[in-house]
């Protein structure tokens, strides 16, 4: 039932009041404005949030020993715990179920060179599964694999910035490097998001490094992931059975916080998950108070735009106008205002994040946005809040008696 | 066309109540123009309204061609007016932001006209009151009389049973006035009933019938012999 007529009425009112329907137009476009940007500040600053931890695995569990700093079972404080080989076969096989990726690792600095290029870097040692806690990406060639550890092939996957200080603009991927007087052949090109300095890194099988460096089975680190259908408690509770297993093994006495140190990052995400959702009840709140903002103002416009017509609406009821042609047409001028000026102010907040957002980095604020169906959700609730405000004072000037409004000179 | 019987009207006024008409009797016939004249108070103005259905009374009889007016819901209210009557005010009540033409097919949209004869009956009332070149003019453009003349083409569009008047000379010179007048005796000339509330006497003079009231009683009721606006311009 489109009522061209009716419709007709209401541009005229609008135009030919536009100062009144700029003002009150503005009202609800500020409204969804502010509240696009408060928003989209909010997402940014939770993009930061994410961001800081995408490098690693959120269930990640890391391993480290060092000196003991208590002494236990007859044993000195400040005996040193080296992990082996053995540790690593005893968590995977003792924690099989529990358990989805492990890797240990082993550090060495190294001094690069390849043709005249030559620099220093630091090449991690380790089992397949580092991939997947690392989240590397390999985009040339492929990673370190099970045949490698096997055979202790000396072949490495290297940095994206190893590849561009050393290789220049020759093709990395199966030429030979030479690290500390040692060929290793390149297998793999890396990238990972964790920053320039995990791209300067270098990847070695485990075994191939224990062999050349030492000849030994010594771990620095091991690492692993816990499984993630674990929740949150479980997953507390595996790191401390872990720890006090391995505190166990090695004669460690339980207080002792230096020798055996199992660090969840758990934890540390759990925090992270807590002022997150902190920061979206903050969000809400703040969001929900602009609306109601605009609400308020669509109510003011509406009661003002009533009080400003009654004698309009007198005349209007002198010459038969229904009550019900007198609601509708206050209620859809706002309606159609509230509408058209909420998205006005959706596309200002949108293009105004797209704007100000690089020059926002340096605050912790990453890509500011906001999702479409949320404003387009707050600007129909601003239209409907509208209507519901805007009913009560049209329903009352349907009901003003046109005596009383044309007496009002 | 037009029967009141006993008809009472008071306005509270605080705790207290301001008894405006006290038995109103009242008859008119179908082609009659009719001055309801008096000081002001004495209740012309709530007896137009009352007429016009823009008001409603306490107690009494009301019938308009006919039909009882009592106890109507908004709807209906708006729908006898919109059929019966046709208004106009001292102070013309065109709405600003339309033009003439637009101000005088009002009444036809809420009578459910479409756009395109709308405008031609519009367009053929203004000519009838000699504006049909200031169609598309908004009323700030216009001069008192026509402001008037459009206010009363208006008026017509719908083609009421009875025309109303509140002081429809109240803010015109005198030239200008008899100029209104002229019209309006034309009008009632081709058979339209009309009621003026005035409170000036050449104006009333120039009605068929004088209905005095005071202090919300009819004094008077006398048949005069008209006055045409031709011999007096």
């Amino acid at each position: 039932m489109f009522d061209l007529d009716l419709w007709r009425e209401i541009f005229q009112s609008i135009n030919k009041n536009r100062t009144r329907s700029l003002l009150s137009g503005f009202t609800v476009a500020f409204a969804i404005l502010l509240f696009t940007i408060l928003f989209g500040i909010a997402n940014g600053l939770n993009n930061t949030f994410t961001e800081a931890f995408v490098d690693d695995a959120t269930n990640s569990i890391f391993i480290r020993s060092g000196l003991t700093t208590k002494a236990h079972k007859g044993l000195q404080a400040g005996r040193r715990i080296q992990f082996k080989n053995e540790d690593y076969d005893y968590i995977k096989e003792e924690f099989d179920e529990k358990v989805q990726y492990i890797t240990s690792r082993i550090y060495r600095n190294v001094n690069a060179t390849f043709r005249n290029e030559q620099n220093s870097y630091t090449v991690r040692a380790v089992h397949p599964d580092h991939q997947f806690l690392e989240k590397t990406k390999v985009y040339e060639g492929r990673y370190i694999n099970q045949l490698d550890l096997d055979n202790k092939t000396k072949v490495v996957v290297i940095g994206r910035l190893v590849d561009e200080d050393l290789f220049l603009k020759t093709t990395a991927l199966g030429k030979y490097i030479n690290l500390s007087g040692l060929q290793y052949k390149v297998i793999g090109v890396f990238s990972d998001d964790g920053g320039d300095n995990e791209e300067r890194l270098i990847y070695m099988p485990i075994t191939t490094a224990q062999q050349i460096y030492g000849n030994n089975d010594y771990v620095d680190q091991i690492n692993l992931t816990y499984n993630p259908k674990m929740n949150y408690d479980q997953a507390l509770a595996f790191s401390s059975l872990l720890s006090k297993k391995l505190k166990d093994r090695f004669n460690v006495a339980k207080s002792d916080q230096r020798a055996v140190r199992v660090h969840n990052l758990a934890s540390e995400s759990k925090g992270i998950e807590t002022m997150t959702s902190g920061l979206g009840v903050i969000i809400l709140v703040i969001g929900f108070g602009t609306l109601i903002a605009g609400i308020v103002g669509v109510s003011n416009i509406m009661i003002f735009i009533v009080k400003e017509r009654t004698k309009e609406i007198g005349i209007r009821k002198a010459l038969g106008a229904q009550p019900k042609a007198i609601v509708s047409i206050i209620l859809l001028e706002s309606v159609l205002i509230t509408a058209i000026a909420g998205y006005v102010g959706l596309l200002a907040g949108m293009g105004l994040l797209e704007f100000i957002s690089p020059s926002l980095e340096e605050y912790f604020i990453t890509n500011p946005s906001v999702s479409t169906s949320l404003v387009i959700g707050a600007t129909i609730t601003l239209i409907v809040a509208g209507a519901i405000a805007g009913y009560l004072p049209a329903k009352k000037a349907s009901r003003i008696k046109p005596i009383v409004a044309l007496r009002d000179k | 066309m037009l029967k009141i019987e006993d008809l009472h009207k008071s306005y509270p006024i605080g705790n207290s109540s301001l008894h405006v008409l006290k038995g109103i009797n009242l008859k008119v016939e179908d082609g009659e123009m009719v001055a309801i004249m008096g000081s002001s108070g004495s209740g012309k103005s709530t007896l137009l309204n009352i007429i016009g259905i823009l008001d409603e009374f306490d107690e009494g009889v009301y019938e308009l061609d006919g039909v009882p007016i009592k106890n109507l819901t908004e709807k209906k209210a708006a729908i006898y007016r919109n059929k019966f009557l046709g208004f106009i005010f001292q102070s013309f009540n065109l709405i600003n932001y339309k033009n003439a033409l637009e101000n005088v097919a009002l009444p036809l949209y809420y009578q459910g006209m479409k756009r395109k004869q709308r405008q031609e009956e519009a367009m053929f009332h203004l000519g009838k009151v000699g504006l049909k070149e200031w169609a598309h003019h908004l009323p700030n453009e216009l001069s008192g009389g026509q402001k008037q003349r459009v206010a009363i083409a208006r008026a017509l569009a719908a083609n009421p049973k009875l025309l109303l008047a509140d002081e429809p000379t109240g803010a015109l010179d005198t030239g200008t006035s008899y100029e209104i007048m002229e019209f309006i005796q034309q009008l009632n000339d081709e058979g339209k009933t009309i009621l003026i509330v005035t409170h000036e006497e050449d104006i009333a003079n120039m009605c068929k019938r004088i209905i005095r009231l005071r202090d919300g009683v009819i004094m008077e009721d006398t048949f005069v012999n008209q006055v045409r606006t031709k011999q007096n311009v």
